[in-house]
């Protein structure tokens, strides 16, 4: 529902551009670079009106126009947001079909990008962008805003989806502390669920919930490489390191009592019903791997407190590997070459654009030259201080790289083969063919 | 579809006329040209609305999923039919034409006829017609909630449960388990212990996985009881202390007894004897348990089973049942109000006949009011096949991630092979063409039969 009324209001909004004319962009001045090693040298821009899309709507989206606003004050531009709805690929799609692209748009995936690019409807980024995400972003970032050794993408914000949330009133109940390790992990679970609760909750009914869980465990035990050849499909999914991570996140599924209602339980719940299990007036559950935007689930739909009756721990490291850290993000192109555009893009890449967001809270910055003082509470800043410390270890959601049809659909794919394999977690081989086949047809379609 | 489908030769009869009445003048000719010309319009939005769309669906659906540029032939029809999840979408769809029409037209009528005979009759078709005026996606929304898992949610659950909870007692301590290594294994739902207890023996039962709210307040400090002489003694209790600090298996400080356990003495499979355990979680066998010889000891499933929380509609196997559900709330009102209709147009005289040559009331109902309603039953029937085999709706917003595969129909089908995540429209132009040759037959039957009524 809420994607059609986004679309609708998007196309409002569109109808409205319309009549507002292009780009008169050949007014621009070069404005002399401001004070300052971090403030971006912008050029001024008055008279020309630069269209952003994004998929933020809400609180979100009254966040982002506040960055707008900076940028309008610094350049003299004006902006304008179009909100894209869910799907914002296919949504540009069409604005580019129509011949009426944004000049500015963010996309979710990088496959999307890359797509885009070899479709030629995004524009790489001019000189100024450029160095300006060299200096500010850890080169993993830059591979995931590039096409073709083209740099087109600024990643302006990003999420962390390496937490593991928990109940701070059921761990001191069990007298469980935070788990560093896999098998600590599992040891914590126990002990949870010795006391009388439920270890784990989990969005079952979303499948790119249990993606997630699948993503941190095989980048924390096969390593970034084999991360990426699995992302590529350039190994199969019978690949004997993915037996390997189905039979360690097994270990967890199958445990006795591991989910509030077992399995079949856990597979009825969606996302936001999970947090509550977990932080609801009485728990049902005592943890709940996720990503950062939990937080936001637990401000709106419990009264738990984030800090004191909710707390979150780094993904466990699965022995013998490192602690995983998988992100996501939303990555700023330029659909028109319009010094708006490009100059906007050098903006979004700069610290000062990152921390006009950061104070506002519910977001995180992978600009590793913003000082972390700009977030607003100490939550925040640890999983954004996590998430740079990763330096070019992290790697980005693998179903979000993946084809939409295997990582990023409803009962397809990726995100039914891990239900299934949650459903019966002994079928290790079953669930590898799976997903196999599913990849197979998906990755073909490319 | 079948009414626009059914519309041109009666348009084609009614511009006909004045062509005729004019042949005497103008001859006939003219007359068949100024009927066409008539007929134009018609034809043309037909042509533009209906034939075209069908057309393109087909030649769309010889091609594959990058477009004009990638001929396949009938390689889609080949995958449409090899394909697990399009068979389980035509299985789906089989189930659903032959229970729903059937079922909906069966309600249908016993409200109708019912609703001849009481009180408040109009108020009460106006509650069962209601369904009918809301949207489809907002009844899937509705019912998705009614169908919630957590008795808490969704009322299906919570009236299922409420039912039980009258007839059956709650056991006592839901979900309890024993603690690895004390010797106790699963059978038949509850534990028993492996090794066998001779007399004199002092037994430990610990148990985890118990909440401290679960535990009742009358529960004591665990303490073993003394072994007695030729009894089989013991403790059942919660063997969990903050941290798993505690010595596994051992009666640590701060641990309590679990009052009102059963336990059993076994041998040989059956129960000899058995013994109910005190607020300290003690419990001593009375002496013939152990006398012909060392027993098991079994805590029963009855202390442990998992309180009755309603069934899973919205899981792999009741899915398709559930929506089903859903889809004759909303449609048993429209049945009802066709078959009202036609009741009322029945000849009293007919059924007054009957009554007097000394029919039951059934009899009455089955030779004279069913026959005579024949005609408005098919059509209430073929009218749902038709609807019934486009069912995309409530398939679409009930099923969840996790049992979509499993509520799967044609239609959904289509539209994810096309635009979810699919993105493969020669496929779902496919998919398009093999429901609209289901419904044809429905469709064919319709226009014969307007056909025959307008003779």
């Amino acid at each position: 529902m809420r994607r059609f009324a986004g679309t609708l209001a998007a196309a409002l909004l569109v109808v409205g551009l319309a009549g507002c004319g292009d780009d008169d962009g050949d007014k621009k001045e070069p404005g002399g670079p401001s004070s300052g090693a971090s403030a971006p040298a912008l050029p001024r821009l008055d008279g020309t009106t630069v269209s952003v899309a994004g998929v933020w709507t809400a609180d979100e989206q009254d966040a982002f126009k506040k960055v707008l606003a900076d940028f309008e004050k610094r350049t003299g531009a004006k902006t304008e947001f179009i909100p894209t709805g869910d799907s914002a690929a296919t949504f540009l799609g069409q604005k580019v079909a129509g011949n009426a692209p944004p000049d500015v748009a963010f996309l979710a995936q990088p496959g999307a990008l890359q797509q885009f690019a070899q479709k030629g409807w995004v524009k790489p980024l001019g000189p100024e962008a450029q160095q300006a995400v060299q200096a500010n972003f850890s080169p993993q970032w830059h591979k995931l805003g590039s096409y073709e050794n083209k740099l087109y993408g600024v990643y302006y914000k990003a999420a962390n989806k390496s937490l593991v949330w928990y109940n701070t009133k059921v761990f001191d109940t069990a007298g469980a502390t935070e788990p560093k390790t896999w098998s600590e992990l599992l040891a914590t679970a126990n002990l949870v669920s010795d006391s009388g609760t439920p270890p784990f909750a989990t969005g079952g009914a979303d499948g790119w919930v249990l993606t997630d869980w699948f993503e941190n465990v095989y980048l924390s035990q096969s390593g970034p490489e084999m991360y990426d050849k699995l992302a590529k499909h350039e190994i199969p999914w019978t690949d004997p390191s993915v037996a390997k991570a189905l039979q360690t996140l097994a270990q967890a599924w199958s445990l006795p009592g591991g989910f509030p209602g077992g399995t079949g339980g856990a597979l009825q719940t969606e996302f936001p019903a999970s947090v509550s299990q977990v932080f609801g007036s009485t728990p049902a559950a005592g943890m709940l791997p996720g990503a950062d935007f939990v937080g936001t689930n637990i401000i709106k739909d419990t009264k738990a407190k984030i800090g004191t009756d909710a707390k979150f721990f780094a993904f466990p490291a699965v022995e013998p590997g490192k602690a995983p850290v998988v992100t996501g993000g939303d990555v700023a192109v330029a659909m028109k070459d319009t010094p708006g555009a490009q100059a906007l893009l050098a903006y979004l890449a700069s610290p000062d654009a990152a921390k006009v967001w950061a104070g506002q809270g519910g977001y995180l910055s992978p600009n590793k030259n913003l000082d972390p003082a700009a977030y607003r509470d100490d939550v925040t800043r640890g999983i954004a201080q996590k998430l740079i410390a990763a330096g070019d270890e992290f790697r980005f959601d693998l179903s979000d790289t993946a084809p939409s049809a295997f990582g990023g659909t409803k009962g397809e794919g990726m995100w039914r083969d891990l239900q299934d394999f949650l459903r019966n977690p002994s079928d290790v081989a079953g669930a590898q063919a799976k997903l196999e086949a599913d990849a197979v047809k998906a990755y073909a379609g490319t | 579809m079948g009414e626009k489908t059914g519309g041109p030769p009666r348009a084609g009869a009614g511009t006909g006329r004045p062509g005729s009445a004019g042949g005497d003048s103008r001859g006939p000719g003219a007359g068949r040209l100024l009927g066409w010309l008539f007929l134009l319009p018609a034809l043309l939005v037909l042509g533009v609305l209906v034939a075209y769309p069908i057309g393109w669906t087909f030649v769309r659906s010889l091609f594959g999923a990058r477009g004009w540029s990638d001929f396949s032939g009938l390689a889609n029809y080949q995958d449409l039919f090899t394909d697990d999840d399009t068979f389980t979408a035509l299985k789906n769809n089989l189930i659903w034409v032959l229970v729903v029409p059937a079922l909906v037209t069966a309600i249908g009528l016993v409200f109708a006829v019912l609703t001849e005979r009481v009180r408040f009759a109009t108020a009460f078709k106006m509650i069962v017609f209601m369904p009918m005026a809301v949207s489809m996606l907002a009844a899937g929304i509705t019912f998705r909630l009614v169908y919630d898992r957590e008795p808490e949610k969704g009322a299906a659950n919570a009236a299922l449960v409420s039912v039980h909870d009258a007839f059956a007692e709650a056991a006592p301590y839901p979900g309890a388990r024993p603690r690895p290594g004390s010797g106790l294994e699963p059978a038949g739902g509850g534990f028993a212990t492996a090794a066998e207890s001779p007399g004199g023996s002092v037994v430990m039962l610990p148990l985890v996985a118990l909440a401290d709210d679960k535990v009742p307040g009358r529960a004591r400090p665990a303490a073993a009881p003394p072994a007695a002489p030729g009894q089989v003694t013991g403790v059942v209790w919660v063997d969990f202390g903050r941290g798993n600090t505690g010595r596994p298996g051992v009666i640590d400080p701060g641990e309590r007894g679990l009052p009102g356990v059963k336990v059993e003495a076994v041998r040989g499979g059956r129960t000899v004897a058995s013994a109910t355990t005190a607020a300290d979680g003690s419990f001593t066998l009375p002496e013939r348990a152990a006398a012909a010889g060392p027993v098991q000891l079994r805590l029963a499933a009855a202390n442990f089973e998992q309180a009755f929380r309603g069934y899973d509609w919205l899981g792999p196997n009741l899915i398709t049942p559930a929506i089903i559900g859903a889809y004759v709330w909303m449609w048993a009102g429209f049945a009802m109000v066709l078959i009202a209709a036609g009741l009322a147009a029945i000849p009293r005289d007919a059924l007054e006949a009957a009554r007097v040559d000394g029919a039951t009331e059934w009899q009455v109902f089955r030779r004279v009011t069913v026959p005579l309603l024949s005609p408005v039953l098919v059509v209430v029937l073929v009218t749902l096949v038709i609807n019934v085999l486009k069912v995309f709706d409530l398939v679409y917003i009930i099923s969840l991630g996790s049992s979509q595969k499993e509520a799967n129909v044609l239609a959904l089908q289509m539209y994810l092979a096309s635009f979810g995540g699919g993105d493969n429209q020669g496929l779902g132009s496919a998919i398009g063409i093999v429901l609209f040759l289901l419904v044809l037959p429905a469709m064919l039957f319709n226009i014969r039969r307007f056909r025959r009524e307008s003779k």
